[in-house]
């Protein structure tokens, strides 16, 4: 915008700063909450300004962990983001190849039915997990996948959002390239690791971000499936520390694991959104 | 290098007819131009070529193999595309060898073919460029390059000038024809420009709704275009076509237009007598000197100024007419110059099938 309307900007800017404060007031206080100790943050009001046991808390948290009511020990946080990172990141490569792959049959092959199985894939998409959840519990249950990595990243690795997304991305690619390439001598799966998986690198890293947060904020799925400790996801932790009836809740724990869990989604969003602005600036096709 | 030859070539979509039955004989190192308007089939019979279609009947042989059902990295060809359609993420060097490493080509090879290419191409500078980082003049010499480092038998250029500025558009064209002196390979290119295809074709084909109309030299097609459609699209501006009765009157046959003026055709021709329409070419009329009676008036309503030339736009009995004339003959809007034509370079066409009528 070149036109300079002072007023315009000013309140602009409030309404930005405002939200942000909105937005962030939670987070302030689960880092002010993880800084005291379990007195401190009884008090009424419960104070604004940090105090002096982050780092205990955050060592504490991360090396034993607090302790999870029925489970005798606790659980670091260090195993449980370690779970949530395996989780994560294995479902976000997993959703994404297996995305690129289908919408690259769907987009450039000619096959009997496939629009059929485009619409089954697309349907999908109204499904939540939630809704099959049960029969995907017993098939998963039925292979003996209970506590294990698999169990936990491989019924998720389906992905329509994705496929859809490779799809239209793939309609934009011209005609041309497709048969540049042919000429070239490049088969299909040359093709597609030459040219379009090079191409899509920027709907990938988009991807990648949605799809690892997706992975990184999985509840219900790993409740199911980790009973065993040793496989708990740290959400997963963090909820059933919230939900502990009558006990001795350590909220300055729970508030250092919380704000432990927050940091590689940040992580990975500030790290890949220097990609999105790369694929901004520098439009290829 | 290799000639190629198409057998009653056909394509069809379904019910609908794309080629209705195309034979051509290409000479090794001879360069083709197939011209004709948007959706003539000319791209189609390309890609055909490309091996990008299926070939709906006929064959097509590039050299003496059919290759009819033959992948198009097996035929042999190289293409260069309207949009150049070069790889994007790859530097210019990469775009143009990636051919050659798909055939498993060594690295000291691939250097040798990609240099020379750049050599000829002037691309040396921006080898190690992206695409997007040249002009467009550039890229279409990158997509020439990718074309050259194969050394294939058959280059197919599908409209490759299009997306380029006039100015430009003339460079590269001088530049095509110059390489294909230099290279001297069997070159089949497609446009809808005639200035493109008369200056560049060692052989024009026509091609008019999914039929090739006429397959000759460019003087040839211009000096005896086989039907109306012909003479209308290759000249410019387009051929006058004026409908008239031949008559054989007492001094030989004449042609009548239908506001009753009468043209004398040369006494050789023999033509039967009827309905026909009469086609002369802009530059085929001149004014009439004085002294001189003139064969037709023209009533102008516009008159383009070129330059060098002045194009007379008018009527003459009903019907549209354009005289291209000297501008120093200083005519103007809405001038009435009387026309003299030399009837001995006018063409003679049916009036139903619009065939060329031989005299």
């Amino acid at each position: 915008m070149i036109e300079r309307r002072p007023i315009a900007d000013f309140v602009g800017h409030l309404i930005l700063i405002v939200t942000v404060l909105i937005v962030a007031f939670p987070i302030y206080l689960a880092v002010i909450a993880a800084s005291h100790d379990l007195a401190g943050i009884s008090q009424v009001p419960m104070p604004l300004l940090p105090g002096s046991e982050f780092f205990t808390n955050m060592a504490n948290a991360l090396l034993e962990g607090p302790k999870i009511v029925g489970v005798g020990r606790g659980t670091s946080a260090l195993l449980l983001m370690s779970n949530s990172l395996i989780m994560a990141i294995s479902i976000a490569v997993g959703k994404i190849i297996i995305s690129l792959l289908s919408a690259f049959a769907i987009v450039y092959f000619r096959f009997p039915l496939r629009t059929f199985f485009f619409w089954m894939i697309f349907i999908t998409l109204m499904l939540p997990v939630e809704v099959r959840i049960i029969p995907t519990f017993k098939v998963v249950a039925d292979l003996g996948l209970l506590d294990t990595y698999t169990g936990l990243v491989l019924p998720l690795i389906a992905s329509a959002t994705a496929t859809f997304l490779f799809r239209q991305f793939f309609m934009t690619v011209p005609d041309e390239l497709v048969e540049a390439a042919r000429i070239d001598g490049a088969g299909p799966m040359r093709f597609f690791w030459d040219v379009l998986v090079p191409l899509s690198r920027t709907s990938i890293a988009a991807m990648f971000v949605i799809q690892f947060i997706y992975g990184w904020n999985q509840y219900l799925w790993p409740l199911l499936i980790a009973a065993a400790p040793e496989y708990q996801t740290i959400v997963l932790a963090i909820g059933r520390l919230m939900r502990a009836p009558d006990a001795y809740e350590e909220w300055p724990l729970i508030m250092a694991m919380a704000v432990l869990a927050l940091l590689p989604p940040v992580v990975v969003v500030v790290l890949m959104q220097r990609w999105f602005v790369k694929g901004l600036v520098e439009t290829e096709k | 290098m290799a000639k190629v030859t198409l057998k009653g070539v056909k394509k069809s979509y379904g019910q609908v007819k794309a080629i209705h039955g195309v034979d051509m004989e290409i000479q090794d190192g001879e360069f083709i131009v197939i011209v004709g308007p948007s959706g003539c089939g000319k791209s189609t019979l390309l890609r055909m070529i490309a091996g990008l279609e299926a070939i709906t009947e006929g064959t097509i042989s590039i050299g003496d193999r059919v290759v009819n059902d033959i992948e198009p990295r097996d035929r042999d060809i190289a293409m260069v595309f309207q949009n150049y359609a070069l790889y994007p993420h790859m530097s210019v060097y990469e775009n143009m060898s990636y051919g050659l490493r798909i055939r498993g080509m060594s690295k000291s090879d691939i250097e040798k073919r990609v240099q020379r290419a750049a050599e000829i191409l002037q691309l040396q500078p921006y080898l190690q460029r992206k695409p997007r980082e040249l002009s467009g003049g550039q890229r279409q010499r990158v997509a020439m390059g990718r074309a050259i480092v194969r050394e294939p038998s058959v280059f197919l250029f599908d409209e490759p000038l299009s997306n380029l500025d006039a100015k430009l558009r003339v460079q590269m064209r001088l530049e095509i024809k110059r390489l294909h002196q230099q290279l001297g390979v069997t070159s089949i290119y497609v446009t809808h420009d005639q200035v493109e295809a008369m200056t560049l074709a060692d052989r024009l084909v026509v091609m008019n709704l999914g039929r090739a109309d006429q397959i000759g030299a460019p003087h040839e097609v211009y000096a005896r275009p086989a039907t109306t459609y012909v003479g209308g699209f290759i000249g410019s501006p387009a051929m006058n076509f004026l409908s008239c009765r031949v008559e054989n009157g007492s001094g030989g046959p004449r042609a009548v237009l239908s506001d009753g003026t009468a043209l004398a055709l040369p006494t050789a021709w023999s033509v039967p007598p009827g309905e026909y329409t009469l086609g002369i070419r802009p530059e085929h009329l001149r004014t009439a000197r004085p002294g001189e009676t003139p064969h037709l008036m023209l009533e102008v309503d516009v008159a383009e100024e070129l330059g060098a030339d002045t194009l007379l736009h008018g009527k003459i009995a009903g019907e549209e007419l354009v005289a291209r004339v000297p501008s120093y003959a200083g005519y103007h809007d809405h001038s009435k110059p009387g026309l003299i034509t030399d009837i001995t370079l006018a063409h003679l066409f049916d009036k139903e099938s619009g065939l060329r009528i031989a005299v």
